[in-house]
């Protein structure tokens, strides 16, 4: 049963999301990779388990990814793809141009055509058979470890046929170092409670000090405090960090949809009373802005070296 | 311009749901249902384009069960024209339903579709894509702005890296995110005006599309539960407690 993985790119590198569908993906097969740069070619074929890599210059658009899919899509049993933007743009349009129902945001693979995957908002969780001759998956990356170093896989080009009806005209990035939020193992998430931009220069600040990435509430980011790329939850990123530290966020079952992969959640919150002081491991009842920057000032001394 | 609106009713986005000791599903029978919160940002968006004067005609469409007529008036009261109930009882998988609204699409030939990004209830994301391929139209998903000039639209999305503008020629697919604008409530007069609008109701029988799910639910299942931990008393405990999470956390 073969399977061909679409890579994740981060501004034309391969995105650690890419080595954790490629573990998961590798439950149901050998597993060939397609990318689109041949800087991430080159990554890719470093991943364990990768038997193949195929390069296409396809421009980063979801009917192009579809069409080139598509035209794979003969020689593979899985088609697969992380829940991302790109996966969740690109993987529906394939799947009814090959008249499949897709399977998409899997976060437990319980046979090769068993797949369990969250609905509600992540307060349900629903398990499927999928006995349709060709499967159609996404694979929700947070839920899987990373695949380890190995290859390197040969390396096989792809012409390129299709032309996009859609233009590219403007990327609005945001550039900085801290870690990537859907993969990091510590995440700092600020609500609106945090009231401002310089306000969230606190929670970026302990960030820093743990080497954490930073997470935000929809409120945070609608009030413009944040950018929506940092927002987690039912509509932003779903993470799983080993710690998640919630800093005056009350908890709604939207944002919670986000965590609930989180190993260990720890919330700083005014209100005994908010929701997520009942499901967090750790609390500090207080006002953040006490709080923070004497939180930070005893991580600096203790020194954690990260 | 004439724009279809594709609506779902769904368990009201409020409700803290329940799954069914028996793996069933979820419990839904007197449960506040209500429309697609996602599907509200499109009809918004939709009539906004006609008072704009750049849509003269939005028709909305629901699948479901005839209780969508509630959603499909909600829509007819926010300034939709007329609209749709493609009526059956049977659940349908996104596939099916892409393939019913394809059917649509080619009796109203509308210019633009908008759709909700996805149903809060089995939270697929799945149906403007679907849509799109079985019509072979353009897509953008994820819509947070919308500018239409002539017949090229300018969309800007909501991706992971943080956003991007795209442009596309009509006839087009869009799907709504949240940050697209600010639905309306629609006032009482409107409310009762949109009684009055014209609603067909169609057995979904008559669209000859192949509805057999292609997938077998096998259990609906909670998810595991999150008990309160401990409350630390002062700064000093939660910076240990922080630094013992962070040095198991290193030495795994
Ligand atoms: C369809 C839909 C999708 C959504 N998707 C998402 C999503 O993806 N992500 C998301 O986050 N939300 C989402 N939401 C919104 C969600 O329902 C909540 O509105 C939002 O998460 C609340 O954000 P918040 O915790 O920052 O604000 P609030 O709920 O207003 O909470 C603020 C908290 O801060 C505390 N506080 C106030 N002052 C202080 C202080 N000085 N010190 C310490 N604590 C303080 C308060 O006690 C309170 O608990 C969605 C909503 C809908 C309808």
């Amino acid at each position: 049963m073969s399977v061909l993985v679409l890579a994740e790119l981060d501004n034309h590198k391969l995105s650690p999301a890419t080595a954790r569908i490629v573990a998961a993906a590798a439950k149901l097969g050998p597993v060939d990779v397609l990318v689109s740069t041949s800087a991430a070619a080159e990554a890719a074929s470093a991943i364990a388990g990768v038997t193949k890599i195929l390069v296409s210059d396809i421009a980063d658009l979801a009917d192009g990814f579809a069409n080139a899919l598509f035209d794979l899509s003969a020689r593979y049993d899985y088609l697969v793809a992380g829940a991302s933007t790109l996966g969740k743009d690109v993987m529906p349009r394939l799947a009814a141009k090959l008249d499949i129902q897709p399977v998409t945001d899997i976060v437990a693979v319980d046979g090769p055509t068993r797949f369990t995957r969250p609905i509600y908002a992540g307060n349900a969780l629903e398990t499927v058979t999928d006995n349709q001759p060709k499967h159609v998956l996404t694979f929700r990356a947070s839920a899987f470890q990373p695949a380890g170093q190995g290859g390197p896989a040969p390396v096989e080009n792809i012409e390129n046929t299709v032309v996009s009806a859609v233009k590219l005209i403007a990327q609005h990035r945001s550039e900085s170092d801290i870690p990537d939020l859907s993969t990091a193992q510590i995440v700092v998430g600020g609500g609106v409670s945090v009231g401002s931009a310089e306000g969230f220069a606190l929670i970026e600040k302990l960030g820093k000090t743990l080497g954490a990435a930073v997470g935000a509430t929809r409120a945070a980011v609608d009030a413009g405090y944040a950018p929506n790329d940092w927002q987690v939850g039912q509509t932003g990123k779903i993470i799983a960090p080993d710690l998640y530290i919630a800093v005056g966020i009350s908890g709604a079952l939207q944002h919670l949809a986000g965590i609930q992969g989180a190993k260990k959640i720890i919330a700083i919150n005014s209100d005994p009373e908010a929701p997520i002081v009942k499901i967090a491991d750790v609390v500090l009842i207080g006002d953040l802005f006490e709080i923070l920057p004497r939180l930070t000032a005893e991580l600096e001394k203790l020194q954690l070296g990260r | 311009m004439k724009i279809l609106v594709a609506v779902k009713r769904v368990v009201d986005h409020n409700v803290r749901i329940r799954v069914r000791p028996d793996g069933t599903g979820v419990e839904t029978t007197g449960v506040r249902m209500s429309m697609n919160p996602f599907c509200k940002h499109a009809v918004e968006a939709a009539v906004q384009l006609a008072e704009k004067g750049q849509a003269d005609e939005i028709v909305v469409v629901s699948i479901g069960p005839k209780t969508s007529n509630d959603v499909i008036l909600t829509a007819l009261a926010m300034g939709a024209h007329r609209g749709i109930l493609v009526e059956t009882d049977q659940p349908l998988e996104t596939l099916a339903i892409a393939k019913l609204l394809a059917k649509v699409v080619a009796e109203e030939q509308p210019d633009l579709v908008l759709l909700g990004k996805q149903a809060v209830d089995d939270d697929s994301n799945h149906v403007g894509q679907m849509l799109a391929a079985l019509t072979d139209r353009p897509q953008a998903t994820f819509a947070s702005e919308i500018k239409l000039s002539g017949t090229e639209l300018e969309v800007t999305r909501e991706v992971d890296y943080g956003r991007e503008t795209i442009a596309l020629p009509l006839p087009a697919i869009i799907t709504a995110d949240l940050r697209l604008n600010t639905p309306r409530n629609a006032a009482l007069p409107m409310v009762m005006k949109a009684r009055s609008k014209p609603l067909a109701v169609r057995p979904v029988a008559e669209f000859g599309v192949d509805l057999s799910p292609r997938l077998t639910v096998e259990k609906i299942s909670p998810p595991a539960e999150r008990l309160a931990g401990k409350t630390v008393g002062s700064v000093s405990d939660l910076a240990g407690v922080i630094v013992t999470v962070v040095n198991e956390m290193e030495a795994i």
